[in-house]
């Protein structure tokens, strides 16, 4: 970690931060104005108590980023509403309950002298019970804002900007810079958000409308300074920025930010939604919500046309570009020129031992040998379709971390894995990849699509076109190594690909 | 139910009045027929359980009889807002309920602020009402509640029952939770208070000495119903009931015992 790395992370901390502060506040003023009135509408019906604390009880025990993900589905749209709701409805537990609790803690002769002289319901509420219960309420939106602030940095991968863009994208592509500042920024902006609470709380309970009024006025501020950039950047340009998609791993991080590199050199304002997760990005392509992003054809053509039957890559790439044309309205503008598939990799002392070059060459040996893969494959279709096709196993299988699979096999702790064909690792640690002569495995090759209404774009379009066919197979290596093995940012690995498609 | 009542005209009238709760098999009050009249101080006596506290929120309205008629002043009083119906009845509790986020003055002048006066008056009336309550407004007027001693606080708590003008006052064993001699101070001078300012009150005490004491008639009550009305002197003199006779021995053993160790002169109890 140096000077330069961390100035690197800092110049996108304003941008992140406004975003995280302005969905944290919106999201605890929804919780307020929700749960309050909720609350004394159930201390008043008795009946409602019971159900709505339980629901809301229920709600709160779904994971955070399992609730966030829901929304997207639910609502057809991505980006910041979804997350607001899912926050929201995060919020409202402890800010209810306090409620309720408070409200029923108001001692029961006060009540009584309260309608004993004379108060009508309205003035029973405002006179006495809320004024009383405050400072429960206030300690359970207190609550509230710590888990909001923290709940906040799961919002990136509903394409939500947070400070859960420096989390995410620095786990993936293993920049701890990123993580730290990410980490570090959201528990002070929770410290500080806590404390202003503690303010408002101590007002309620001190009953001291001056400390009230400056806690209220911290609150805008920061509500302002959430708003302020967004506000700005709307106000600078009335073109909407065109967004970039990229899933959850290091090669889509620097595709991401290559793609924005080079609209960027064309003069078109763009902006990066990295870290969501797979099918909420198609989904969010197919709606408009995101204009453009790489994904790979058997991803495409299993998990969102759920076909079976792999064909020839020619016949698959046809097939499903005809198919995101029709059914979806996405435009497939062409494959990049690199596949990221499972391939079979061995050191290169293996492959020279036993003479391997295809997959087939391993089948006199398979029995002695033991194959690593991640959690998934064993599982996955593709391995019942090998042992069909090629007709032998290995003597004994491994799941381990695909993160740790390059390393393991390296070591000699295991003989063959199912590496990712670019992984950066497979030239570090000097592996040969073996031919799928019988073609098992479908193709996964990396294509450029891009939604309906960018496929109008015609400065887009041709700002894009230098990718087609731009990146092999080894520059996408090496543009993952020198992010995951050299520990460089994506930005770097980003401008390495750019200069190799401006050398052509 | 009225012989034995004041000269002056009924100011609160029971006609057979049941209370219910819910599908309880026996009702708390039970086809109770009183009349209270103006000016008179009268209190429901009673042990607990017995329908006093029930029958004197029914004179509010803070519950509503199953069946029977209440008139306060000749007028039904179900025919009549709650809420104004309670503004111009003092209501006094033995938790006092005095509002906690509120100072004394502010407490004082609740029922005069949710009517709408306009603020000068209300602060005349506070002053006045503190000072009749002898608080000195000037200190005590902004203070909060909790500095106050119990006996003061009871005191706030009755400033704030006058504060309205009522001509009628309902108190739950007002003076129940005061030390000794803080609470004889108070109902000494509560009396007085009440003679001058000619209230109508309606007290509910177990406390046979605090009845005997302050009321110019006793209504009995025993498992909902009436027992017996009639003034101190003459229940305790002869009693109809025996009820009455059992519940009434225990001051009258205490008066004896207190003139037996006062003229032999011995301990200093």
């Amino acid at each position: 970690m140096n000077d330069s790395m961390l100035m690197e992370q800092l110049h996108r901390l304003p941008d992140y931060l406004s975003a995280h502060l302005l969905l944290t506040i919106v999201a605890l003023a929804v919780g307020v104005v929700v749960c309050i009135p909720l609350g004394f509408l159930v201390t008043r019906v008795k009946a409602l108590q019971w159900p709505t604390l339980s629901v809301v009880g229920v709600l709160q025990t779904i994971p955070g980023i399992a609730l966030l993900a829901l929304m997207v589905p639910l609502l057809g749209m991505i980006g910041f509403v979804p997350a607001l709701i899912a926050l929201s409805i995060y919020s409202f537990l402890p800010i209810l309950r306090n409620t309720v609790t408070g409200v029923l803690g108001v001692d029961g002769s006060i009540v009584e002298a309260a309608r004993g002289i004379g108060m009508t319901d309205r003035q029973l509420l405002f006179r006495v019970e809320l004024p009383l219960a405050l400072p429960v309420i206030v300690a359970g939106v207190r609550t509230a804002t710590v888990w909001i602030v923290g709940t906040a940095t799961l919002a990136t991968p509903v394409g939500a900007t947070s400070l859960g863009n420096y989390i995410f994208g620095g786990l993936q592509t293993q920049n701890i810079t990123a993580v730290l500042v990410g980490c570090i920024s959201a528990a002070l902006l929770a410290i500080i958000l806590d404390q202003i609470v503690r303010l408002v709380e101590v007002a309620a309970t001190r009953r001291n409308f001056r400390l009230g009024a400056l806690a209220t006025l911290l609150l805008l501020l920061l509500f302002a300074l959430g708003i302020g950039p967004s506000l700005a950047e709307r106000l600078a340009d009335n073109n909407r920025k065109v967004i970039i998609g990229a899933k959850t791993f290091t090669e889509q991080y620097i595709l991401a930010n290559l793609i924005t590199k080079l609209l960027d050199e064309e003069g078109i304002a763009a902006e990066s939604r990295a870290g969501m997760g797979s099918i909420i990005l198609f989904d969010a392509l197919a709606s408009g919500g995101v204009d453009c992003y790489v994904d790979y054809s058997g991803t495409v053509w299993a998990n969102a046309m759920k076909r079976e039957v792999v064909p020839s890559r020619d016949t698959l790439l046809a097939e499903m570009t005809d198919w995101l044309r029709d059914v979806k309205g996405i435009r497939n503008l062409g494959a990049l020129g690199f596949e990221n598939t499972y391939a079979l990799a061995v050191t290169r002392e293996t492959a020279k031992k036993y003479g391997l070059r295809s997959i087939s060459d391993l089948s006199a040996v398979a029995p002695q040998l033991s194959i690593g893969s991640d959690y998934e494959f064993f599982s996955r279709p593709e391995w019942s379709a090998f042992k069909a096709t090629y007709r032998f196993d290995f003597n004994d299988h491994l799941s381990i971390d695909p993160a740790l699979m390059y390393s393991a096999v390296s070591e000699g702790e295991t003989d063959v894995i199912t590496a990712f064909s670019t992984d950066g690792r497979i030239i570090d640690y000097d592996l040969v990849l073996l031919t799928d002569d019988r073609q098992v495995f479908p193709p996964y090759d990396a294509v450029l699509l891009v939604s309906e209404t960018a496929a109008d774009n015609e400065p887009l379009l041709s700002a894009l076109q230098s990718l087609v066919n731009g990146i092999s197979d080894q520059q996408m290596q090496v543009a993952n190594k020198i992010v995951d093995v050299d520990g460089f940012s994506v930005d770097s690995a980003a401008t390495y690909l750019l200069h190799q498609l401006e050398g052509d | 139910m009225n012989e034995g009542a004041t000269n002056n005209p009924a100011e609160i009238e029971l006609v057979e009045v049941s209370k219910r709760f819910g599908a309880a098999s026996e009702p708390a009050v039970d086809r109770l027929s009183l009349s209270v009249g103006a000016g008179e101080f009268l209190v429901l006596l009673g042990e607990s359980g017995c329908g006093k506290t029930t029958t004197l929120k029914m004179i509010n309205r803070l519950l509503e009889p199953s069946s029977g008629e209440i008139r306060i002043s000749g007028a039904d009083i179900l025919q009549e807002d709650p809420v104004l119906l309670r503004r111009r009845i003092g209501y006094v509790v033995q938790g006092i309920g005095l509002f906690p986020h509120l100072t004394v003055g502010e407490n004082v002048g609740i029922v005069p602020t949710l009517m709408g006066w306009e603020q000068n008056k209300i602060r005349r009336r506070v002053d006045e009402l503190l000072e009749l309550m002898g608080l000195t407004p000037a200190e005590f007027i902004d203070r909060d509640t909790a500095e106050l001693s119990g006996g003061q606080q009871q005191r706030v708590g009755v400033a704030r029952a006058l504060a309205g003008r009522p001509r009628i006052m309902l108190m739950d064993e007002p003076f129940g939770a005061l030390d000794p001699l803080t609470r004889d101070k108070l109902q000494f001078e509560f009396k007085q208070l009440q003679r001058q300012l000619k209230l109508t009150v309606v007290m509910v005490t177990h406390d046979m000495m605090e009845a005997v004491l302050l009321a110019d008639r006793i209504a009995v009550m025993r498992d909902g119903r009436l027992v017996e009305v009639g003034e101190p002197a003459a229940l305790m003199r002869a009693a109809q009931e025996d009820y009455t006779d059992a519940l009434l021995s225990a001051p009258k053993e205490q008066a004896e015992q207190l003139s037996r160790l006062m003229h032999g002169g011995g301990s200093d109890e």
